[in-house]
């Protein structure tokens, strides 16, 4: 999949942030972090808590800014993107959090959440309510959920709708920033279930940056991994070969811990 | 309540050893879990709505409903019990006490409500605004409040009705000037405490601008807290704007203001109890009434705890 003749969908050049606290010894969060993405991929980034995981996505949708590097989304530089330029870029590329319930206004339905993208994009109200009911659908949920509250629903469900709402847009790439980690086991499994099919039904045109501590989904679901460690990416390849094969005492302290 | 509360529901192991707390703690959550109230959220809503609508129309058109001139002195009836013809008395001046609670309505009432409105909205304003940007702006409009929050409220209200006249007026504009600074801290708080929620993250991927994730998005959520504190606001800008003009500084007399009517009948309270009687229940009423339509509005305001 990585030769394919196209460049990369998204593509990080030595990414970096650092928290300065006064008084206090500066933090590198991300130190020096490049990759890519290429289309129709799943790259799965692996790292404890305090790796820099979360920091880098929330670098790359935009979230927080980085102080050095640069992100090219197909090419065209968004680092420094804001308002409506930045805006233009989401029609491209979503996420998905890690606290399901938390990802909804708990004043709206999840369906006017759902939609509320498409609205933005200059859909008619009821066409966008019409169209949640089919995204919920296609994650697996009735339609009658656009109706339902955050706080009504499980969690599993609720990050099915957060699913939904990123799909709405037609993206092209879905950031998972520890998406499963909040659910029991058996839920994770049906996540990742739904956004297999996904990636099977849209093929090429829709990748995944899978945001995940636990090594077993990665293996499980991704094409690729990087392993982050102190905010450096410290390896990188095939889950299968990065399993059999550490290199880096991390990777290595990782692997032991689940065996 | 609480005791046919818990003959309604199945017996818990600890609740037969009579502990007190135990049964303390099966009502309160009894009382709010499973919404066993007196009336669901939407009928208190319409109840003191009314309520409050009934006397902001009693205000609206006091003129109208008090059956004498309220300025109209008879000093041959002066201090006068209540009676069929003046069903709450008279004052020193022989004035009607009704016709004067009436039209007193009007400047208590209405001032009061478009004085929190005012500083509510203000307030919030400066508070969402100093919340999300934070930096200078934040650290300049915090310390100004921090100064009006240092002074003693009415004396500063003082003050500044000096500056201005007196009047009713420059009595809301004053305590409007000494009552932002409480709203604007709890909004900035409340702002600071969603800022980083993953639902206003949300919105921005969905491509919501930064002014419609505010009002959309934070300002539904922050606003309970911030419409209970201005509806309890009521009743202490109610006595605020009384004491104002006790001082001179508010409404002036002849005009039938519930503060300045009470602070009038302080000499009549052993000889003539009812002078003071009737402004006092009409604010102790009116401030009840905004109260709890504060507390249903922050309820129905939350879907979490509406009745389904």
């Amino acid at each position: 999949m990585q030769d394919n003749n196209k460049g990369p969908v998204l593509e990080v050049r030595d990414l970096t942030k650092i928290y300065k606290r006064r008084g206090q010894d500066t933090v590198t969060a991300v130190d020096g972090v490049s990759f890519s993405l290429h289309p129709g991929e799943c790259l799965g980034i692996i790292g404890e808590s305090g790796s820099g995981k979360t920091t880098l996505v929330n670098m790359i949708a935009r979230l927080t800014d980085p102080d050095r590097g640069q992100i090219l989304l197909k090419g065209r530089e968004i680092t420094r993107l804001r308002g409506r330029d930045l805006r233009s870029v989401y029609a491209e590329m979503q996420m998905v959090f890690q606290q399901p319930a938390d990802s909804f206004d708990p004043r709206r339905t999840l369906g006017d959440g759902i939609g509320e993208s498409l609205r933005n994009n200059g859909w008619s109200a009821a066409a966008a309510r019409e169209e949640s009911g089919k995204l919920l659908e296609q994650c697996g949920l009735p339609a009658g959920f656009a109706e339902r509250w955050p706080h009504e629903v499980s969690g599993g469900q609720c990050q099915r709708a957060a699913i939904a709402r990123a799909l709405a847009i037609r993206p092209s790439i879905l950031l998972c920033d520890e998406a499963t980690s909040a659910l029991d086991v058996t839920i994770q499994q049906e996540i990742l279930d739904l956004l297999g099919t996904l990636r099977r039904q849209m093929g090429a045109g829709f990748s995944i940056l899978f945001i995940c501590h636990d090594i077993a989904l990665v293996q499980q679901f991704c094409d690729r991994v990087l392993v982050m460690y102190q905010g450096k990416i410290v390896e990188e390849g095939i889950p299968d070969a990065v399993i059999r094969k550490p290199s880096h005492p991390y990777t290595r302290r990782l692997i032991d811990s689940i065996l | 309540m609480r005791q046919t509360f818990l003959k309604n529901r199945e017996k818990r192991p600890l609740q037969k050893q009579g502990h007190k707390s135990v049964t303390m703690y099966s009502g309160m959550y009894g009382g709010r879990r499973h919404g066993r109230r007196a009336g669901s959220v939407k009928t208190r809503l319409i109840v003191f709505g009314l309520l409050a609508a009934f006397l902001l129309l009693g205000s609206v058109f006091s003129a109208q409903l008090a059956p004498y001139d309220p300025d109209l002195q008879n000093l041959e009836i002066a201090r006068a019990a209540p009676s069929a013809a003046h069903l709450l008395g008279t004052d020193r001046f022989g004035r009607d006490m009704l016709s004067r609670v009436i039209a007193g309505s009007r400047a208590s009432i209405f001032s009061t409500l478009l004085l929190v409105a005012v500083i509510t909205v203000i307030g919030t304003l400066i508070g969402v605004f100093c919340g999300w940007n934070g930096k200078r702006a934040d650290a300049v409009l915090m310390r100004i409040s921090d100064i009006f929050l240092a002074f003693p409220g009415l004396v500063f209200a003082m003050a500044v009705a000096g500056v201005l006249g007196g009047g009713l007026h420059n009595a809301i504009v004053a305590l409007a000037a000494i009552s932002w600074p409480k709203y604007a801290r709890i909004a900035r708080s409340q702002t600071l405490a969603q800022r980083e929620s993953a639902y206003l993250k949300a919105a921005k991927l969905a491509g919501s601008s930064t002014t419609k994730i505010i009002f959309k998005h934070l300002l539904p959520n922050i606003i309970g807290p911030i419409l209970v504190t201005s509806m309890l606001d009521i009743g202490t800008m109610m006595m605020e704007l009384a004491g104002l003009s006790f001082l001179g500084l508010g409404a002036k007399p002849p005009t039938a203001e519930w503060g300045s009517m009470m602070s009038d009948a302080r000499s009549l309270m052993t000889t003539a109890p009812w002078v003071a009687f009737s402004p006092g229940a009409a604010i102790f009423l009116s401030v009840m009434v905004f109260n709890l339509l504060g507390d249903t509005i922050r309820d129905y305001a939350d879907p979490r705890s509406r009745d389904f």
